[in-house]
């Protein structure tokens, strides 16, 4: 894909306002407390947006629109199901607790309410979660500007970094969350002129979901499932659902789909995450705080249309052959193209010892992927006809486009490629590369702050100066990117070590939203119960992971290390119900302990940090209309109704 | 915090906005660049829609400064 001056201006603009503002925030910085914790000051409509968009990494807009294609409407429970409620309970109910409780993170939050073990456990898993999770990203969004556009891999991966570092490294958090609105809009103005087209291309959305209807009825056609549904599984949200894991392409039940991610996995992450909850503790008063993931609420319950809804217009675009439109297939790897191009030079000759199922073979036991054999033959059938017509780039492009197996991370950037002209172009590429900028600025001020307040300061230098600990800030705001890259690189080169980090990482995170939940709510929840139940719980994650199997897979990585006691239908219900079982496990060991452990915080000490022994919050200035519980409410009505429209 | 963002974003989007509507402008009568948006000149289109949401921005901040 050709990129024109008017695309580089666009980028250039954009990367200049990011950085500038960086700089004209560097002379608000003079405490560490303005440099991590945004000084306590920012406005709630900007907190609110910052709050989204930190969330909205590269891999979050990318994953969301492969999910889109693999799975059509249902993909929106991440959204309906999951996050919005999730985000209401913590306006609501555990905003005032972390901002009024005037910790600095949530960790210091767990140290507060129970002690030292809890916030070193929560800080340390989340601080090197956070580093591996942005370089995960990286690499990802890195390899695919690669692959598409043909971008140099360290050069658009060091750009990035730099830019990011730059901005943060002068403004802190503030920096971050400014720019993160302003990331925001360019997200969606950036993306939104793409979607409009897509579906325009289909013939609106009852065109879209007549189109999605015969590809759920037939999937294997597009290489999408292998097995075959009721013509609404692309385009209901819940009826396949119900009607049962084999039903829908997700192959999840409504038990897994409402307790696993609706409450656990959901609650777990916008309840616990320090990651978006930074943003609103950053807010200027409690009532800012609160309102913080309210606002964030309503754009976030639109966002289907805009991350979700073009994975279904690709499938669209794909069955009804838009253009000869189809998926982007998975791109083969460098290493394995020149034995395959020699392959079809040496094989596909006259009286050569190859026929096009033998090429097809060959080129499977080399690549790993799947080849079409119609394409295949014709391929073959040329070669044959006349042997030395055909370039290597030519012979190339012909097997790259034969590969059967879809690269659904590449969906929306083959959306942008079709659609875009230079200009558009431009403003859309810099919309995917501010995802991924806000999404790395996100991880980087989380973990500068967990690092120096939570580690550093916590446990190796304590009672030092608060310039000493700004500088901190700085260091380890270097030194997190700098580790950012190197995982970048080993996710590059050894995607099995990365995959075991991030499993790791989710049995961790499955039970933690059970003590936050018993430490907020239940005041007889003691110290020992919390650190015990937490541990408690992520064994059980890593047990149920060792004797339970995803179906079609072998053992190892996906499961069943230990014996297969029980196999899902799919990865996603068995991560699911993993998280189930690990929360439930956390909940009652915690609740057990505590019982049998006597209690080291008297009533007075836990003022402020647990429900029944805090003040109501009442805000006699705020209209009633104003007030969070009715702005909730109100929300939580919205959402219901997205729910059932889409049903 | 002393800066407005309503400011940048609003300078942001509207030099981007206008940036675009140009450009779509001059290239308005070069069909064969806008067969892929669907033959709408999108660039002069979607250019506007900036610089209106920049402008918009832009006033706002604008006018909350003065109001200080």
């Amino acid at each position: 894909m050709q990129l024109h001056l008017i695309d580089y201006s666009v980028m250039l603009i954009y990367v200049g306002f990011v950085i500038g503002i960086g700089f004209a925030l560097k002379r608000y910085m003079k405490t560490s407390a303005d440099f991590f914790l945004s000084g306590r000051s920012i406005p709630a409509w900007v907190a609110g947006l910052a709050f989204l968009s930190a969330n909205l990494g590269a891999l979050e807009l990318v994953g969301m629109a492969a999910s889109g294609a693999k799975y059509g409407i249902a993909t929106c429970h991440f959204y309906w199901l999951g996050a919005i409620p999730a985000m209401l309970f913590l306006a609501v109910f555990m905003m005032p607790f972390y901002y009024g409780s005037k910790a600095r993170s949530v960790p210091e939050y767990l140290k507060m309410r129970f002690d030292e073990r809890t916030r070193c456990f929560n800080s340390m898993t989340f601080a090197v979660m956070t580093v591996f999770a942005s370089g995960i990203s990286m690499n990802a969004l890195a390899k695919l500007l690669q692959s598409l556009l043909g971008w140099n891999y360290h050069l658009s991966l060091w750009i990035c970094s730099i830019v990011v570092l730059l901005y943060v490294l002068k403004g802190g958090l503030t920096s971050a969350i400014y720019t993160e609105v302003l990331q925001f809009f360019m997200i969606v103005l950036g993306f939104a002129p793409v979607v409009y087209l897509g579906l325009k291309d289909v013939g609106g959305w009852s065109a879209l979901k007549a189109t999605l209807q015969g590809v759920a009825t037939d999937p294997q056609k597009l290489n999408l499932n292998s097995n075959s549904f009721a013509p609404d599984a692309w385009t209901s949200a819940w009826t396949p659902i119900i009607a049962g894991p084999s039903a829908n392409p997700m192959g999840v039940d409504l038990f897994a789909m409402i307790f696993g991610l609706g409450f656990v996995l959901s609650f777990g992450y916008w309840c616990t995450n320090f990651l978006v909850i930074q943003r609103a503790m950053a807010a200027k008063n409690m009532s800012d705080a609160r309102r913080t993931p309210l606002i964030a609420a309503v754009p976030k319950m639109l966002f289907p249309a805009l991350v979700i809804l073009p994975g279904m217009i690709a499938v669209a675009l794909a069955s009804l052959g838009k253009d000869h439109y189809r998926l982007p297939p998975v791109i083969i790897a460098d290493s394995a193209f020149k034995t395959a191009v020699s392959d079809v030079r040496d094989g596909a000759v006259p009286n050569g010892n190859l026929n096009p199922q033998l090429l097809s073979d060959e080129l499977t036991a080399q690549t790993g992927l799947h080849f079409n054999l119609d394409k295949i033959t014709a391929l073959f059938q040329e070669n044959v006809s006349s042997p030395t017509s055909l370039t290597d780039a030519q012979i190339r492009a012909r097997l790259q486009d034969a590969v059967t197996e879809i690269n659904y991370d590449g969906v929306i950037l083959s959306l942008v490629q079709k659609y875009c002209p230079p200009g558009l172009l431009g403003l859309a590429l810099t919309a995917l590369m501010a995802s991924f900028m806000s999404g790395m600025a996100g991880n980087v001020t989380a973990f500068n702050t967990v690092w120096t307040y939570d580690l550093y300061q916590a446990y190796l230098a304590p009672n030092k100066s608060d310039k000493h600990y700004m500088m901190m800030g700085s260091v380890a705001t270097v030194v997190g990117i700098l580790i950012s890259i190197a995982c970048a690189y080993v996710a590059r080169n050894y995607q099995n070590a990365m995959d075991i980090i991030q499993l790791v990482f989710g049995f961790v995170n499955a039970p933690l939203f059970a003590t936050f939940l018993l430490g907020m709510f239940w005041k007889r929840a003691t110290s020992h119960g919390a650190f015990f139940g937490l541990c408690g719980g992520t064994l059980t994650s890593l047990l149920f992971h060792g004797l339970t199997l995803p179906a079609g897979n072998a053992t190892g990585i996906k499961g069943g290390w230990i014996t297969v006691v029980q196999t899902f239908p799919s990865e996603m219900a068995q991560n699911f119900w993993l998280a189930s079982f690990a929360f439930l496990a956390c909940f009652f060991l915690t609740i057990g302990i505590s019982l049998a452990t006597s209690r080291t915080k008297s009533d007075e000490q836990l003022k402020g940090l647990v429900y029944s022994l805090t003040p109501r919050i009442s805000e006699p200035d705020q209209p009633w209309y104003l007030k969070p519980g009715f702005l909730a409410s109100l929300l939580l009505l919205l959402c219901a109704a997205l729910n059932v429209i889409f049903w | 915090m002393g800066l407005d963002i309503r400011l940048p974003i609003g300078m942001m989007f509207s030099l981007l906005g206008a940036l675009l509507a140009i450009y779509g402008l001059v290239t308005g009568s070069d069909t064969d660049l806008y067969k892929s948006s669907l033959d709408i000149n999108i660039n002069l289109w979607w250019g506007l829609v900036l610089f209106v949401f920049g402008a918009i921005m832009l006033v706002f901040g604008l006018r909350d400064r003065r109001s200080k």
